[in-house]
């Protein structure tokens, strides 16, 4: 399929999940449903850098946080509509993945992630201590109560994140295919060989991080409406940053579509246990599947579907696998 | 007048490198080594296991910066610049240990010098069907004709070889550097890849040639350089070369 027709499809399917979400009467599936695109958008940002160049990103929070709370601050100061949030909070995530990549990026391995790691805890704490937007204590987000068109305010926020999930799942798919796309996939393979061949590893690598970042952040934007109250403890919850690495590990992380199979089967799950057990075995049963496909299906369910057609599974595409077996390589 | 006279203008010269000097920690594995490189010119690059023959390919493509000397390539300064720009500038190299790009088929492994090197390098610029076609072709040539849509996984190591050879040769470089690309083959594939390096360098790409193999060293050459431990101590035409006392003694000899 060429670019434009998938543009075509994606948002064929996203005109459909929009038209759906107007009749469903019961308002928590579509909450629900919104959580879960809201992950395709995290899975298929995170996979942008984590899956087509391999370096694993543990800042998740911190990107969709910057989002999150830039969204909130502006929203109070100017009170900006949230389609104007959104693209700001792209810019700004995109260039702080631009500084990360640039500080952190020549790090490689486990390296790399610990630094990404610390991102989330200096956002975190400066957060935590920014007052403008309550600090520790949190802020109130006053939502209209009715938007035109869309009559509830929550079937307008799922329309805003269709929206968001189509755009970043073209996005991916548009650079998996593109000569930018091969540079990255020769950088995940080999960066001494890359640069070799005339691949400019550093600028690549650091394209991919703003636009990984500046997706999570575009997520991010509209979820102080969602929640209408935010503070920092469940902002920075763990659960981001775990979700969407594991997500594009179960799904698969050599393609667009591995991330999006992941956030809907890991996502929807998550929402069942939670209404029928517990948010706080969501956590416990993400970890244990990450555990289960690391070890047993380093391709993910794209990996099992592609063994059945004869090919042989590379455990050197799984992120995760090739950071922990610490590169040794000598550039002989 | 032997090639490897001083007294050549140094505007001649595509590739020249002075006082280049490598050191790992306390180790020096290059000490001051001085090696020129005329437009055109088949050198051969010989020396023991660990004299640093690889450790000068990497200082000189870029995949590892020097701690002393300077080198410059096609008239250009280029110790300043990476990996990637050196490609660029026409510094192709392969390496020792075949380094592809194991997640891409044959065809994408040389599609990635193709588009990055070539397409980047400025004058010509090669359409998909013509990237197709010259990433076909090279596999041809190497014998790899058939296998255009596998992995790197799938190949022999002679295979691999191979395609290490036809991705740095994708560059469309002016300088070669191919380390060992013989190590492992029979005799009659050592010939066919010697056929392949010589019809590269009718079309004027001169090649620096590192091998153990001194039938092929010696089919190839026109210049001869041997390193031990990290210094050069000779340089001259091949026949004198391997006559002289301090290199069959060194190296030779052995
Ligand atoms: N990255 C490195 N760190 C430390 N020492 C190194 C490194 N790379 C090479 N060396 C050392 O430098 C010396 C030269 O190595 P080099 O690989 O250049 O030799 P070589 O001439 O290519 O040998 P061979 O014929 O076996 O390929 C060796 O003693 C090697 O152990
Ligand atoms: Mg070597």
């Amino acid at each position: 399929m060429s670019n434009g027709r998938f543009i075509l499809f994606a948002c064929l399917v996203g005109v459909a999940l929009v038209a759906a979400s107007m009749f469903v009467t019961n308002e928590y599936y579509v909450f629900a449903a919104y959580f879960v695109l809201q992950y395709v958008v995290l899975a298929t940002a995170w996979n942008i850098l984590g899956g087509y160049v391999g370096y694993v990103n543990f800042g998740t929070t911190a990107f969709l946080a910057i989002g999150l709370y830039s969204a909130a601050a502006l929203n109070k100061w100017l009170d900006l509509p949230i389609p104007a949030l959104i693209p700001i909070a792209g810019v700004l995530c995109g260039a702080v993945g631009l500084v990360m990549g640039y500080l952190t990026i020549r790090l490689r391995g486990v390296y790399f992630t610990i630094a990404t790691l610390a991102l989330s805890v200096v956002v975190q704490t400066f957060i935590t201590n920014w007052d403008y937007v309550g600090g520790s204590r949190g802020l109130y987000v006053m939502r209209p109560s009715e938007v035109p068109v869309f009559g509830s305010y929550v079937a307008y926020l799922f329309f805003l994140m269709t929206v968001l999930a189509v755009a970043a799942v073209v996005t991916a798919r548009a650079i998996e295919r593109s000569t930018f796309g091969f540079g990255l996939a020769a950088i995940r393979d080999d960066e001494t060989a890359a640069a070799a061949s005339g691949v400019p590893v550093l600028r690549l690598k650091l394209v991919a991080a703003a636009i990984s970042g500046g997706l999570m952040g575009m997520a991010g934007a509209p979820l102080p409406f969602y929640l209408t109250y935010v503070e920092p403890t469940s902002s920075f919850s763990l659960a981001y940053t775990v979700n969407s690495v594991a997500m594009p590990l179960v799904g698969g992380t050599t393609s667009w579509i591995g991330p999006v199979i992941g956030a809907v089967l890991l996502g929807t799950m998550q929402q069942a246990m939670t209404v029928l057990i517990s948010s706080s075995v969501n956590l416990l049963v993400v970890g244990l599947l990450l555990v289960i496909f690391v070890i047993a299906a380093p391709n993910g369910i794209l990996g099992l579907i592609r063994s059945k057609g004869g090919k042989k599974p590379d455990p050197e595409t799984n992120p995760l696998a090739a950071m922990l077996v610490t590169e040794k390589r000598s550039s002989q | 007048m032997t090639m490897s006279e001083a007294s050549t203008a140094a505007s001649e010269l595509l590739l020249d490198a002075r006082g280049v000097t490598k050191r790992f920690g306390g180790f020096v594995a290059l000490n001051n080594v001085d090696l020129v490189v005329r437009p055109g010119e088949r050198l051969g690059l010989i020396g023991p296991n660990g004299s640093g023959k690889s450790t000068l390919t990497n200082c000189l493509c870029g995949a590892l910066r020097t701690d002393g000397g300077s080198i410059s390539f096609a008239g250009r300064a280029i110790d300043k610049l990476s990996s990637y720009q050196r490609a660029r500038l026409g510094l192709g190299r392969s390496f020792q240990l075949p380094r592809p790009f194991h997640s891409l088929s044959l065809l994408d492994n040389l599609r990635i010098p193709l588009v990055y090197a070539v397409n980047a390098r400025g004058g010509t610029h090669l359409s998909e069907q013509q990237i197709r076609a010259r990433s076909t072709e090279l596999l041809g040539e190497f014998g790899l004709g058939g296998k255009l849509h596998r992995l790197p996984g799938d190949l022999t190591q002679v295979e691999m070889r191979k395609l290490e050879l036809a991705r740095a040769m994708a560059t469309d470089p002016t300088l070669l550097v191919s380390d060992e690309a013989l190590a492992g083959l029979s005799h009659s594939e050592v010939d066919e890849i010697l056929a392949l390096l010589l019809a590269l360098n009718k079309r004027d790409v001169a090649v620096i040639f590192i091998e153990h193999i001194m039938r092929a060293v010696m089919a190839f050459s026109e210049r001869l350089v041997v390193l031990v431990a990290g210094e050069k101590i000779a340089d001259g035409e091949p026949k004198d070369v391997i006559a002289d006392e301090r290199v069959i003694g060194a190296y030779l000899g052995q």
